[in-house]
């Protein structure tokens, strides 16, 4: 076709799988064989591993800094539990329901994120967050207010598959609902939707010089990252059957935050294998030390942002750069 | 014939300084044209009037004969008015095929597109690397842009600015801080685009400017101070008296 000889599989190699990548997604089948008795804990990993994916196409991709991303985390969660609670409790509508309103959410609070820069984000992803936690907690009719929601009556999956007592159908749900929506990022931040993306968080100057409209891409980033959150909160609804007024607390947006920068920004993985080390490293910690677990983990994040600035998949990076084959 | 660009008694404020004082420039197609003055004279202001990197305070701009005052930056670019910058903006951590063919995409209109892997746009890559061969960065296609030497990265600044396929195309001192072997290979890529790219620098470098300039005009103090050709210019007292002397003489 054209007359240039470049080699250009080095950029088609970008968006092909790894075979590391295969690896890693055998994991939750290994999971389920050695660790029978924490399904429960398993489908949280799941669900949060989700939510942050979302935080990392905002973050690790549009470069929004947010404190706030419970807000949709929650909304999800509300729109799920009150859709099932009111006789819509098919699983896949509640999580279309949940997408729905937690980008509508995003769309229109995206407008906010756009204006300033990061202190002004933070501030306002944190404000909006409150608005919302706190409406949730005072529209006691609608939402139970601080006794949480109840009465989530959640159908069969696809009409087969009931959510039984061990946890089982929750955990291959959470699972499978976590693979294809990972699944869609992956194809997302290899289009050149996506390579725009990293051009705004890289040189956000640049981008309207060549053509691109900035603040379009980030709206639509923002409202794509507000509906995964939505679906994670809606898979925890649902795996739950209930709804607690903290899946829209600050503490999960800050632990998310969290979780992201230990795992790593703008890779996708680095926000799955965070949450794997997150909550397995809190679950042993706190199982030693109920009380005082969280100082290992302020140590970790201490020394992850001083000597490892892309977190857990930097340093895997480092690691396998040497054994990797010269191109 | 219709000015590919002009603007229109075109001013900025910042408080009680004019940064740029009632500019009416008229720039005729396929020209070279080059913006000269001594520092703070507003050539850089005036470049960032023209593309909408700044609202003007009052007066036009039209590219093409359309009034294009109230457009943003990304609209011009699609007009096919395209700038570089003087203080290099590039995506550090992309490659320079990347890079490139992040602005071919935003040209072709794909930036939307957010199921196909870009590696599959072939067309567009195919063009990325057309341009980088034309430009002879071939050889670090593959690389990262942060690990290449300054006058690479200045080259790629102008990659992205012609991957946009520009009409009229701003170069804001596209030679600043390369050593001078290199800011004459720059120079001479400069020269080979053809014409229907209309080109306006910003340059110090007096011999450049004569080498390459059909036309000049001469800011002062955030005005225009005259404009005509070079060999004109150089003869012009007022101008040898604020800007030009030695650079002349020499």
């Amino acid at each position: 076709m054209t007359p240039v000889k470049l080699d250009l599989s080095p950029l088609r190699r970008a968006a092909a799988w790894h075979w590391a990548e295969y690896a890693f997604w055998l994991l939750p089948l290994v999971a389920y064989f050695v660790f029978p008795k924490n399904l429960a804990l398993l489908s949280q990993i799941a669900i949060t591993a989700l939510f942050c994916l979302s935080l990392d196409l905002i973050l690790g991709y549009a470069g929004i800094v947010s404190l706030g991303h419970a807000a949709f985390f929650g909304l999800g969660a509300y729109a799920a539990g009150l859709m099932a609670k009111y006789g819509w409790g098919d699983p896949l509508l509640g999580l279309a329901g949940a997408a729905l309103a937690a980008a509508a959410a995003g769309f229109l609070t995206s407008f906010l994120v756009l204006r300033g820069a990061d202190l002004t984000r933070l501030m306002v992803t944190l404000g909006v967050s409150m608005m919302l936690y706190e409406a949730a907690n005072k529209l006691t009719d609608f939402t139970g207010g601080v006794d949480g929601l109840q009465g989530v009556d959640i159908q069969p999956v696809l009409g087969m598959f009931s959510f039984d007592l061990y946890g089982k159908t929750a955990y291959w749900y959470s699972v499978a609902v976590l693979f294809l929506m990972f699944w869609v990022a992956r194809r997302l931040v290899h289009s050149p939707f996506g390579l725009s993306l990293r051009g705004i968080r890289q040189n956000v100057g640049r981008m309207p010089a060549i053509g691109a409209p900035v603040n379009a891409r980030l709206v639509a980033a923002y409202t794509i990252g507000a509906a995964y959150a939505g679906v994670a909160g809606a898979l925890l609804t649902q795996t739950t059957q209930f709804v607690s007024l903290d899946v829209m607390a600050f503490s999960r947006s800050a632990e998310l935050l969290l979780i992201l920068v230990l795992g790593g920004t703008g890779s996708l993985y680095g926000a799955l294998i965070g949450t794997m080390v997150f909550m397995a490293a809190h679950h042993f910690l706190s199982d030693i030390n109920p009380q005082y677990w969280q100082f290992w983990l302020g140590a970790a994040l201490v020394l992850i942002v001083l000597f490892a600035r892309d977190g857990i998949m930097g340093l895997l990076r480092k690691l396998s750069a040497p054994a990797r084959t010269p191109s | 014939m219709t000015p590919v660009l002009q603007t229109r008694n075109l001013s900025k404020r910042f408080g009680g300084f004019f940064a740029s004082k009632d500019v009416s420039l008229s720039i005729e197609p396929g020209a070279r044209h080059a913006l000269i003055g001594p520092n703070g004279a507003g050539k850089t202001t005036l470049i960032n009037l023209l593309t909408g990197f700044l609202e003007p305070s009052a007066g036009e701009v039209f590219l093409k004969g359309e009034d294009v005052t109230r457009l943003a930056q990304h609209q011009r670019v699609k007009r096919g008015l395209v700038r570089t910058f003087q203080i290099n903006r590039l995506f550090a951590e992309m490659t320079v095929l990347e890079s490139v063919t992040l602005s071919v995409c935003e040209r072709l209109g794909l930036g939307w597109n957010w199921w196909r892997p870009v590696g599959d746009h072939t067309a567009a890559i195919d063009e990325a690397a057309e341009l980088l061969a034309t430009l002879r960065l071939l050889d670090v296609a593959h690389t990262q842009t942060r690990s290449l030497a300054y006058g690479r990265q200045r080259m790629i600044e102008i990659a992205l600015a012609l991957a946009a396929k520009p009409q009229v195309l701003l170069l804001d001192e596209p030679a600043a801080g390369v050593p001078t072997d290199e800011s004459r290979e720059l120079f001479e890529t400069i020269a080979q685009l053809p014409r229907e790219v209309t080109i306006v620098l910003i340059e110090h470098d007096m011999d450049l400017v004569f080498r390459f300039a059909e036309r000049i005009s001469v800011l002062v103090g955030g005005a225009l101070l005259t404009e005509d050709l070079p060999e004109v210019i150089a003869r012009d007292r007022r101008v040898r008296e604020v800007y030009l002397g030695e650079a002349l003489d020499g």
